[in-house]
């Protein structure tokens, strides 16, 4: 499997994110950097969390303008796989990969903490190891992670199934409790929740091992 | 009319006039001021200082660079250091705050290491006293923002209160890195020839003089300077991080500096005088945020996340265009010579020439000691008429709602604890433990302060210091690597005040001897003092610790049903919580400390880990056995059937004990490996959330 991880300036996550596709399915990680113009083969796209441009502006809003963004645009209409962790989900409202805003959490302070979600369903490229219901930690850590959407279009994305995460214990004030959501096709997944964060033993747990193994097995089915 | 000597010495001053046969101009009068401060050059206490035991078997880099490093095997070094950034946040709490983890962390990245962890030490008034409640906020605040940003886990620390911290918070940050033993960037290696070449941000006049200024007490005037507090970006010093890495992976980098206290002045004079050489330094090429500066306020700007690297003039493009992609400023600003001097170039004119060694050797200062009237130090006692401290339930139940002992989630939760992913025990625990996935093996963080056992008896609060960090890690499962020191005091040209650093220090020089644990790298802070209060001696230490294997022990999730031991013996209430507390005073003698008693303790702590013999084990510290025991079962919930003890027991410190949590199959074991170090049974883990006698 060929992934493709986008380095931002500011970006700390990237190299968490290689590790974790390197150790739950040995795949082949590239770092791509913002200023390139076109994807190298891949299999997966990754915008990473961290502070891309400082979170300066309004988080995610720099990064959307990038140039590589183009093909990362291109690259999901055409239906290939992009997962937004974080500061990669604020990336893709900011691209309208995806619906939506993420405002300040309520506290208006930074949460880290491990984090109780709910896999609200398994047909998705990203969940499919999961029962729909299951409860996992993935942590959190973010300052702005409150996901909010005017009640016409929440609805609507209620009802088309695009809810793939809710939080147990609600930590921001997201509306509905969402944690993460995927555009209408699923190819394009975005959550504020670390699943790679949780993928060894010695480091928080396994709970993410799965989110990452599940990937790789849909992209084999895919290729036969 | 005087002459204006910045904060030098008249006999300082006269000095200079001497080697340089006349007088000096007034930006080389300035040069002088800065790097000849308590904060550039140490002045009181470097003779203090040389008595630190500073070689081991696993020690690869002593004191005198930027971090000192030790060898945790595989080809791999941890390089770490410890920072006050005291003086900058008692007037702006947040920048100061934050620009205090971002000199730490470029300290840890001139060595050539990449910084994979901090930890913060912070020591704060009341805060029912607004203004400290304000600089606590900030404080945290700065912390957060800063580390998160630049993605450096913030793993643990510690939060005290006393009420002499209140108009002069400390603020020590430590950082540890990374480093390949084959790539350490050293101070010395620079070469007559080699271009000096300045990356990162724009200088701007922000913190001209700062260092000077962090060694004067913090008066209602110097709390008006504001512009001598620096600012930080972090977004710029992650691109800095990246870009220094991405340079030294491609092998350009001779030398290093980070640009800290004195800027340019001090990180140019350091290398040149380190390789025997000097000098010389275009300002015209420095990129400037602001019109009309003078070559003293460029000279001297502390403006934050710059680094200034040596490198061969052949590799100036290739540097450049490294430092193009990540968006940095790059400028030769200027060059190694072989003549011992230090010259400044503006506008085509000479602005300063002065002997490099000599600006970098700054005078030894001994003042006078004198061993204090031991006085009993008073604290207010809150309205404690109705609790009875025979109840040790009553007095658990107040002094864990004392913000000392509180839980202090909703500080670290506002850190970003685990990016990096190599956290394997965070804050909350009482030590870090860090995952090094490259080479498959775990590495230990263990801080330790005590402000009020020094105070009392200076020579035993410094050993305790040093101990404590020690039994931390051998509790944990980890031994020694090496250790550095954040060392916090009021004025030294204050008789007591000097006796009362010469005995912390001596203190901490013998544990480090006797525990085997050598320091590699340090900070002094002096001055912490306001018209409201004078600190009280405060060392604060970070010890690295390695593991043989992979096993470690938890401090706080005992299983149901466990038994409690605690293992050890002593204890008293002199400098206790429960004296400041309930008896409104902090008083001595305090039991001095056994160094064979020490080991012994450690060594069975090892023991028990190695064994699996216990499923906790936490160090009996602050508020004694009492409130250990909260802390190891608070965390989860749980509570515990307690025998009948009695005050001094529950609530002593001082002294090697821990208390552990042993599983009923486990305690014969256990009790084997503790045979002989005295252990009491204390009761039994329930799962109730609440502590009952029985």
């Amino acid at each position: 499997m060929k992934v493709s991880v986008i380095v931002f300036p500011g970006s700390n996550c990237d190299m968490d994110v290689k590790w974790a596709f390197e150790i739950c399915c040995d795949a082949d990680v590239s770092m791509v950097w913002h200023a390139e113009e076109s994807l190298p083969e891949s299999d997966v796209v990754i915008l990473p969390g961290g502070f891309s441009y400082g979170d300066y502006l309004r988080s995610g809003a720099m990064a959307a303008k990038s140039s590589i963004m183009r093909s990362v645009v291109e690259f999901a209409s055409s239906g290939g796989l992009v997962l937004g962790i974080c500061n990669g989900f604020q990336i893709l409202t900011e691209a309208h990969l995806l619906p939506g805003v993420l405002l300040p959490n309520v506290s208006t302070r930074f949460i880290c903490r491990p984090c109780q979600i709910r896999i609200e369903r398994n047909d998705t490229p990203f969940t499919r190891l999961y029962e729909p219901g299951e409860v996992v930690n993935f942590p959190i850590a973010h300052h702005e992670g409150l996901f909010y959407l005017d009640d016409t279009s929440l609805a609507k994305l209620e009802e088309s199934g695009c809810v793939a995460f809710r939080y147990v214990d609600n930590p921001n004030g997201s509306l509905n409790a969402i944690a993460g959501i995927t555009n209408a096709s699923k190819n394009v997944l975005g959550l504020m929740p670390h699943p790679e964060r949780v993928v060894h033993s010695l480091v928080g747990g396994r709970d993410g091992v799965r989110f990452f193994k599940g990937i790789s097995e849909w992209i084999k089915e895919m290729s036969r | 009319m005087k002459k204006d000597l910045l904060g030098l010495k008249e006999e300082e001053y006269r000095q200079i006039k001497k080697a340089l046969q006349r007088e000096p101009n007034d930006t080389e009068l300035g040069l002088f001021a800065v790097m000849w401060s308590e904060h550039c050059c140490y002045k009181s206490t470097k003779r203090l200082l040389a008595t630190f035991p500073t070689k081991g078997k696993y020690v690869f880099q002593g004191p005198g660079e930027n971090a000192g490093i030790v060898d945790i095997g595989s080809g791999f070094g941890i390089a770490f250091k410890m920072e006050s950034h005291n003086h900058p946040s008692a007037v702006e709490p947040v920048q100061g705050a934050a620009t205090g983890v971002g000199g730490i962390v470029r300290d840890i990245l001139a060595m050539g290491a990449r910084p994979i962890a901090s930890m913060d030490c912070l020591f704060f008034g009341p805060p029912d006293d607004r203004r400290s409640d304000y600089l606590r906020e900030g404080i945290i605040k700065g912390v957060g923002s800063y580390g998160n940003c630049v993605g450096v886990p913030t793993v643990g620390g510690l939060t005290y209160y006393d009420p002499c911290y209140k108009g002069n918070p400390l603020v020590n940050a430590m950082c540890a890195g990374l480093v390949n033993l084959d790539e350490v960037v050293k101070s010395n290696t620079a070469k007559p020839g080699n271009m000096l070449v300045l990356l990162g941000s724009k200088t701007g006049r922000d913190g001209i003089a700062g260092a000077a200024f962090a060694s004067a007490e913090l008066d209602e005037a110097v709390k008006k300077s504001r512009p001598q507090v620096q600012m930080g970006d972090p977004f710029a010093e992650k691109l800095l991080i990246e870009c220094c890495l991405e340079i030294l992976n491609k092998g350009f980098i001779v030398s290093m500096q980070d640009m800290g206290a004195a800027g340019i002045t001090s990180s140019s004079v350091e290398l040149a005088a380190k390789a025997h050489a000097g000098a010389e330094i275009y300002l015209d090429n420095v990129p400037l945020r602001e019109e009309g500066m003078n070559p003293f306020e460029i000279a001297l700007s502390e403006s934050q996340e710059r680094m200034l690297l040596v490198i061969e003039e052949r590799h100036y493009d290739d540097v450049r265009k490294i430092a193009d992609k990540w968006g940095l400023e790059c400028a030769n600003i200027g060059k190694i010579i072989e003549e011992d001097r230090f010259v400044l170039y503006f506008k085509g004119q000479t602005a300063a020439d002065v002997p490099a060694s000599m600006l970098a050797s700054g005078p030894t200062m001994d003042w006078p000691k004198r061993k204090p009237v031991q006085t009993v130090i008073t604290y207010p006692t809150k309205t404690l008429a109705d609790v009875n401290t025979n109840d040790p339930i009553a007095v658990v139940n107040v002094l864990s709602s004392l913000p000392q002992f509180e839980d202090k989630s909703w500080i670290y939760e506002q850190y970003d604890y685990m990016v990096q992913t190599r956290t394997t025990l965070g804050p909350g625990n009482s030590v870090a433990i860090l995952y090094i996935k490259e080479i498959d093996k775990l590495v230990a963080l263990a801080v330790a302060s005590d402000p009020w056992r020094c105070a009392v008896d200076p020579l035993v609060g410094g050993m305790e210091t040093v101990a404590k960090a020690v039994r931390k890690l051998a509790v944990a499962g980890a031994h020694p690597l090496g250790m550095t020191d954040c060392l916090n005091f009021p004025s030294p040209e204050v008789p007591e005040n000097f006796w009362g650093i010469s005995e912390v220090i001596r203190g901490m020089a013998l544990a480090c001897q006797e525990l085997d644990c050598p320091i590699v790298s340090g900070n002094v802070s002096l001055y912490n003092e306001s018209p409201d209060c004078t600190v009280l001696p405060t060392p604060v230490v970070c010890a690295v610790g390695g593991f043989d294997g992979k096993k470690f022990l938890k401090s706080n999730e005992p299983n149901v049903s466990d038994r409690l031991f605690l293992v050890g013996s002593g204890g008293s209430l002199k400098a206790s919580a429960f004296e400041r507390t309930f008896e409104g005073r902090l008083s001595g003698p305090i039991n001095s400390i056994d160094f064979d008693v020490e080991r012994d303790f450690c060594r069975r702590a090892l023991k028990t880990v190695a064994e699996g013999a216990a499923s906790s084990g936490r160090c009996v510290g602050l508020g004694g056995i009492a409130v250990a025991m909260v802390k190891m079962l608070g965390h989860s919930g749980l509570g515990a059937t307690i025998k009948q003890f009695d005050t001094e027991f529950l609530f002593g410190e001082g002294d090697p004990r821990a208390l552990y949590a042993v599983p009923e199959e486990k305690t014969d074991r256990f009790l084997e490996i503790w045979d002989g170090f005295g252990v009491t049974e204390l009761g039994t883990v329930i799962k109730d959330g609440t502590f009952q006698l029985v």
